[in-house]
């Protein structure tokens, strides 16, 4: 009863009850909020996660196969790649047909590569049958084309076909994490580890990574006690240092460990003046994985010290002040009561830097050498030299893979809400 | 005037002065200290004996980050510590540093050579400048490079800050998602980004334009736009707005009276870094554009990579002292900002 009464007397001007009103005017304000942010999720989803599935899609994509031999793998379906037989004719017949069309519009070569990344050999075994399918002319195809390429004749070379016939594939994360699959069988093995590239590349990233960013700290941290415990005035000065090199351009930082590190550089030189060095000694330092890590370290150290320094700023100086007066050591002041009140900074200086280092592809580029690249590197490889953009794609989504882990947990710890700049 | 019981040390050492100059009277107090008598003193005297207070409070709290009763390990640390943080700081500025002299060298070297090292003006050059200034390929990379940064700025400015807007009214749904969704350019490893664009542009035949490049860009500097201006809109005053409308302004007053004025330095800072991003980045450019889309990052990494001149250690001179133009704006921005919130910078 007082309910309804409720109801009755809370209307507004125009006699709808306020309830309604009320949510007929959060529901309009939610529109217009929406619609506010509906033209960039637009552009971004365009522009920016359009590519990003593209990649994703890359990664699995073997369409090719179906494309270019579409008759082949319908055949191929019904064999029994276990029995030791050889395909029959039918398959024979239809592949010889598609290899003479694939030539005709100089396919043929990209599905040989396509086979190729799989099983090293079909793309000579392509290209040869593609030269002589033309003399091919009458059946029976499958005498015709084993004369071709004896490699026809092999129960190897059609389990491969076979097996990688459908419109997906995962080819290539198997090859991004050093796997093999062995065709013969349908098994899949893991590389020996001196075949390995990409698990030591990966883990090689990793590693590095994690030393950049533990580096960081260990400079970082006293660097961000000090600027937090002088007064606004110099903080404000000494900031200066950290934030000139935040805002230089990347290019710049790496050009000058360049010209520091190098045979004839900056540092080898001052050595060598004061006699620490001698001409035969100068120190390699650059075009390896010291030249990575020193100037990545550089490179990073505002996004540890940034981060840092916020948290310190508001940590109260009478809780060091109260610990010792309460008999407590300066040192174990520090360590029981300063020390975990810095924990969320450290956390988001760590993982903001080791985000950002195990996805760098500039600096590794430019100073890594041979021993100090990253995995990016190898991505840019794939991508510009071996064309081969389906590996590429794979590695690319298991670092995008590691690198949300780590930005999940991130999140758990400053909220992307409370994300802020310099 | 009020006096505090930590400066007696102080009013101590001013005695003598007081006593004798300005006949101000020490009285003691019931702790024992000697204090000056501020119940009879004069406003003459008052003045001085403020003026020197302050003075003397200055010079101690100089002094007085090494407090008198640490014992010598203490003070050997203390020294230690501020030695080492004067390291990092050095570890910090001191590669921007060298690269400024080394741009004047006269020779094709990233080295010092004996001339520079003695001083000698003949070991210096701008002829590295004067091939900055003058060559094609780096022309046309300042060129590329400020028309690129600046339409993909404008576009990322545009939709950065009219998206902050709605993301910072009350009802919006699904804020977090579409927040992480908005700000994922800026955590994608640009070379994911590069590779993704790579494909995707090329398919819609964009790889290789400026026009590729520019969107490209824009994608990666909103997220640095929704971020400042999302930070500026937080500490907003509902009120305001409000206030505004009970005082019969129609809502495009209010937006552009009330609004606009307080979050234009968020939004000026905001297209600064979608700016820098863009200026800066180099992994996009050398996937997305070609040879004609140089931006002056993509000449320095392909002079790096190809044949290494001091004309690079000019241009990098050059983006130092622009970035320290930058780095001013921004702090006036910031000083803007608080001082149009009501509170006084610090």
């Amino acid at each position: 009863m007082e309910k309804n009464q409720e109801n009755i007397s809370l209307v507004t001007a125009d006699g709808t009850p306020l309830k309604i009103s009320l949510a007929r005017a959060q529901r309009r304000s939610k529109i217009i909020a929406f619609l506010m942010v509906f033209p960039l999720l637009l552009f971004i989803t365009i522009a920016f996660i359009g590519p990003i599935a593209d990649m994703l899609m890359l990664s699995v994509d073997n369409s090719i196969v179906k494309k270019i031999l579409p008759k082949s793998a319908e055949a191929l379906q019904k064999w029994d790649e276990y029995s030791g037989q050889l395909p029959d004719e039918e398959v024979f017949a239809a592949i010889v047909e598609e290899i003479k069309q694939a030539k005709a519009s100089k396919q043929h070569t990209k599905i040989g590569s396509r086979f190729n990344y799989e099983s090293s050999g079909f793309s000579s075994l392509f290209r040869k049958t593609g030269r002589k399918v033309k003399k091919i002319k009458s059946p029976p195809f499958k005498d015709g084309l084993i004369k071709a390429d004896k490699r026809w004749g092999e129960i190897y070379t059609w389990q491969v076909i076979k097996q990688n016939s459908s419109n997906y594939t995962d080819g290539y994360y198997l090859a991004a994490l050093d796997f093999k699959r062995e065709f013969s069988s349908g098994n899949i093995k893991s590389l020996e580890s001196k075949d390995s590239i990409y698990l030591k590349l990966f883990f090689r990233t990793i590693l590095l990574s994690t030393l950049i960013t533990f580096l960081t700290f260990v400079i970082g941290f006293p660097l961000s006690y000090m600027l937090s415990s002088v007064s606004t005035r110099i903080s404000n000065i000494l900031i200066i240092f950290v934030l000139l090199p935040f805002w230089t351009s990347l290019l710049v930082r790496t050009t000058s460990w360049i010209a520091l590190l190098q045979q004839e550089g900056v540092i080898n030189d001052f050595l060598l003046l004061v006699g620490f060095i001698n001409e035969d000694g100068r120190l390699a330092m650059i075009h390896n994985a010291t030249g990575t890590v020193v100037a990545m370290t550089h490179i990073l150290l505002p996004f540890m010290v940034l981060p840092l320094f916020s948290v310190m700023k508001t940590i109260p100086k009478s809780y060091v002040r109260a610990a010792i007066s309460l008999g407590a050591h300066p040192w174990k002041a520090f360590w029981k009561i300063y020390f975990p009140n810095t924990g969320p900074g450290i956390g988001a200086g760590s993982i903001l830097v080791f985000i950002l280092a195990i996805g760098y592809y500039i600096t590794p580029a430019l100073v890594g050498g041979s021993s100090g690249t990253f995995i990016s590197n190898r991505i840019a490889y794939h991508i510009s030299s071996s064309l081969n953009w389906g590996l590429g794609s794979a590695i690319g989504v298991i670092l995008l893979g590691i690198v949300l882990l780590f930005f999940v947990l991130y999140h758990r710890i400053v909220g992307i809400n409370n994300m802020k700049l310099g | 005037m009020i006096l505090h019981d930590y400066d007696y040390e102080i009013y101590a050492s001013l005695r003598e002065e007081a006593q004798d100059k300005l006949k101000i009277t020490y009285v003691t107090d019931r702790y024992g200290n000697y204090i000056p008598d501020i119940e009879n003193i004069t406003s003459a005297q008052e003045e001085w004996l403020l003026k020197k207070v302050e003075e003397a409070r200055k010079i101690k709290v100089n002094v007085s980050s090494l407090p008198p009763y640490l014992s010598i390990p203490e003070r050997i640390w203390h020294y230690t510590f501020w030695i080492i943080c004067g390291a990092v700081l050095f570890f910090l500025i001191f590669p921007l540093l060298v690269i400024i002299p080394l741009s004047f060298n006269e020779v094709p070297f990233f080295t010092f050579t004996k001339k520079m090292l003695a001083f000698d003006p003949d070991g210096y050059s701008l002829q590295w400048y004067n091939d900055f200034f003058t060559s094609l390929n780096w022309q046309g990379a300042v060129r590329n490079s400020v028309f690129i940064a600046f339409f993909a700025t404008i576009i990322s400015t545009f939709l950065g800050t009219l998206a902050s807007l709605g993301l910072s009214r009350p009802h919006m749904p699904y804020r977090t998602l579409i927040m992480s969704l908005l700000i994922s350019p800026m955590i994608v490893p640009l070379i994911i980004s590069a590779a993704g664009m790579f494909f995707f542009y090329s398919r819609i035949g964009l790889q290789g334009t400026h026009l590729g490049v520019i969107l490209a860009h824009a994608a990666l500097g909103t997220p640095f736009v929704v971020i400042t201006v999302t930070a500026t809109l937080t500490g907003f005053d509902n009120n305001l707005i409000r206030a505004s409308q009970s005082l019969g302004a129609p809502p495009t007053t209010t937006f552009f009276k009330v609004i606009v004025p307080l979050i234009t330095p968020g939004v000026i800072s905001g297209a600064l870094f979608a700016f820098v991003t863009s200026f800066d980045e180099v992994v996009v450019v050398l996937f997305v554009g070609s040879y004609k889309q140089r931006t002056i990052p993509w000449q320095m990494f392909s002079g790096i990579r190809e044949q290494i001149s001091p004309t690079i250690l000019s241009a990098a001179t050059l983006l130092i002292l622009i970035t320290i133009g930058m780095l001013t704006t921004l702090e006036l921005l910031r000083r803007r900002t608080e001082r149009l919130r009501g509170v006084t910078p610090s």
